[in-house]
């Protein structure tokens, strides 16, 4: 059977960790390879990285960190921000990244979904979506919008229907944020990630908002996610890889142990 | 003699992930052996075993492969003529059939009397594409390649396609999304792997070894 996966994800940047792993036996707790290499070993089920370097001219380092890492950890990794041409996708999967996350520029220029599936094949193609919930639809249904550069701008598309969009144009997988719990610790947004969940054939990601391991266990049975990701509840050893795989193979969802 | 692994660059996908997990396997099992990244028909044809990766479309991967001059000519003498170890990963697995059926019918290299055709699970929740962590189901214990490999070992998959087969002995090992399905074929020297044993932590490694050790 399928097994619900755990992604660890770490922010980087100008190749350094920014939100880092707690853990006593590392040597140098900002290198992102040395805290890959912890996520691999606790048995984490694919790795994410968030580039969120804000100048251009630091860009490369990215580039060495994924090399780095593709040399010593032998799981799916994932790498985001900043991603924006056809080139910078090719230059991340030859660098040794597995899939690439795309958010703003898919926003800006939907076709780039397209050309990178094509070009590199839908199971390397992620469309990260940053949900806020808006106000109700004429109708009183409960609707969320899309939005860019961490939740200050609204970008007017319906968050479900541009999911849709993706899916048809070709993202293997969806990373779907939601902006309202996205650090408060509360749990997924649950309606929000079903809603999306619901709506494509493609997998989803659940992000934004774990602080406790239930809430991990009710974006997969609730939220009908195939994936969990989650940043804090990690980094800071609040709990550990194995705890979550516990606590969510005893709620019964199926986990690789 | 030093074995010479060669893994076969036709501009697919994550050629680095794999040459890296190749290196590492034959490290950790302390072998003699050279992992060869390369695209030239003369260095495959030097080659004692031989590698053919893939991510992406099956059409695109067999357009890739015979944009390279000499390419499949090169692969089918070494594998087929002169019978050296060969694994295919993913679409490099699929492309040893007849026929892709994705986007269109296209040619394989017809090593195999198989098709590759679309995952329909029966169950229509279930999301294409079949992705993550998945078991193994053994169907053939005894082959070198799965030495050590116990019933529920689990592997990475990402695919939305796979492979059907005209003779159903030739599936070394199954996995099961709302139906099985060919998780590693096998027949003389040739093995091909659905899953992505590059990403597949320590149990992908020792597939790999399997392989590197493998003599048909």
């Amino acid at each position: 059977m399928l097994k619900a996966r755990i992604i660890p994800c770490l922010d980087v940047k100008d190749g350094r960790v920014v939100k880092g792993v707690n853990f006593v036996d590392l040597i140098d707790a900002g290198d992102p390879v040395e805290q890959a290499r912890l996520y691999d070993a606790a048995g984490a089920d694919e790795l994410t990285f968030l580039d969120i370097t804000a100048s251009s001219d630091n860009r490369e380092t990215i580039f060495d960190v994924v090399r780095r890492t593709a040399e010593q950890v032998f799981m799916p990794l994932t790498v985001g921000g900043g991603v924006r041409t056809v080139e910078d996708i090719r230059k991340l999967l030859l660098a040794g990244a597995d899939k690439v996350s795309i958010n703003t520029a898919a926003v800006h220029r939907p076709e780039f979904v397209q050309e990178g599936a094509q070009k590199f094949g839908a199971q390397c193609i992620v469309v990260a979506i940053d949900a806020k919930e808006v106000e109700r639809g004429p109708d009183g249904e409960q609707r969320w919008e899309v939005f860019t550069h961490g939740g200050r701008n609204r970008t007017g598309i319906d968050a479900v229907r541009w999911a849709q969009r993706m899916a048809d144009y070709g993202a293997g997988e969806i990373l779907l944020t939601s902006m309202d719990r996205d650090g408060t610790k509360q749990g997924f947004n649950l309606e929000l990630t079903r809603a999306v969940a619901d709506a494509v054939t493609i997998p989803v990601i659940a992000s934004g908002g774990v602080g406790h391991l239930d809430h991990l266990v009710d974006g997969v049975v609730k939220g009908h996610a195939s994936a969990v990701l989650a940043a804090s509840i990690f980094h800071f050893g609040t709990y550990t890889i194995a705890q979550a795989k516990e606590h969510m193979a005893k709620a019964g969802i199926p986990i690789r142990l | 003699m030093t074995d010479s692994v060669a893994l076969i660059d036709y501009g697919s996908g994550n050629l680095r992930s794999a040459a890296k997990a190749l290196e590492r396997a034959v490290t950790d099992s302390g072998m003699d052996a050279r992992i060869i990244v390369t695209n030239d028909p003369d260095v495959v044809r030097r080659a004692t075993r031989i590698v053919l990766p893939g991510v992406g479309a099956f059409a695109d991967c067999k357009a890739g492969l015979d944009a390279v001059p000499g390419m499949v000519e090169a692969l089918t003498e070494r594998v087929i003529g002169q019978g050296v170890p060969f694994l295919g990963i993913c679409v490099g697995m699929q492309l040893m059939a007849k026929a892709g059926v994705e986007h269109g019918v296209h040619p394989g290299l017809a090593w195999l009397d198989a098709t590759v055709e679309a995952l329909t699970p029966a169950d229509p929740r279930l999301k294409i594409p079949h992705m993550g962590w998945n078991e193994l189901i053994v169907k053939a214990p005894s082959h070198p390649v799965l030495a050590g490999i116990g019933p529920g070992t689990h592997t990475y998959f990402v695919h939305s396609y796979a492979m059907k087969l005209a003779d159903p002995t030739l599936v070394l090992a199954a996995c099961d999304y709302a139906g099985e399905f060919p998780a590693i074929v096998g027949r003389d020297n040739l093995v091909g792997m659905q899953f992505h044993p590059e990403k597949s932590q320590a149990a992908g490694l020792s597939i790999i070894g399997n392989f590197l050790r493998w003599l048909p």
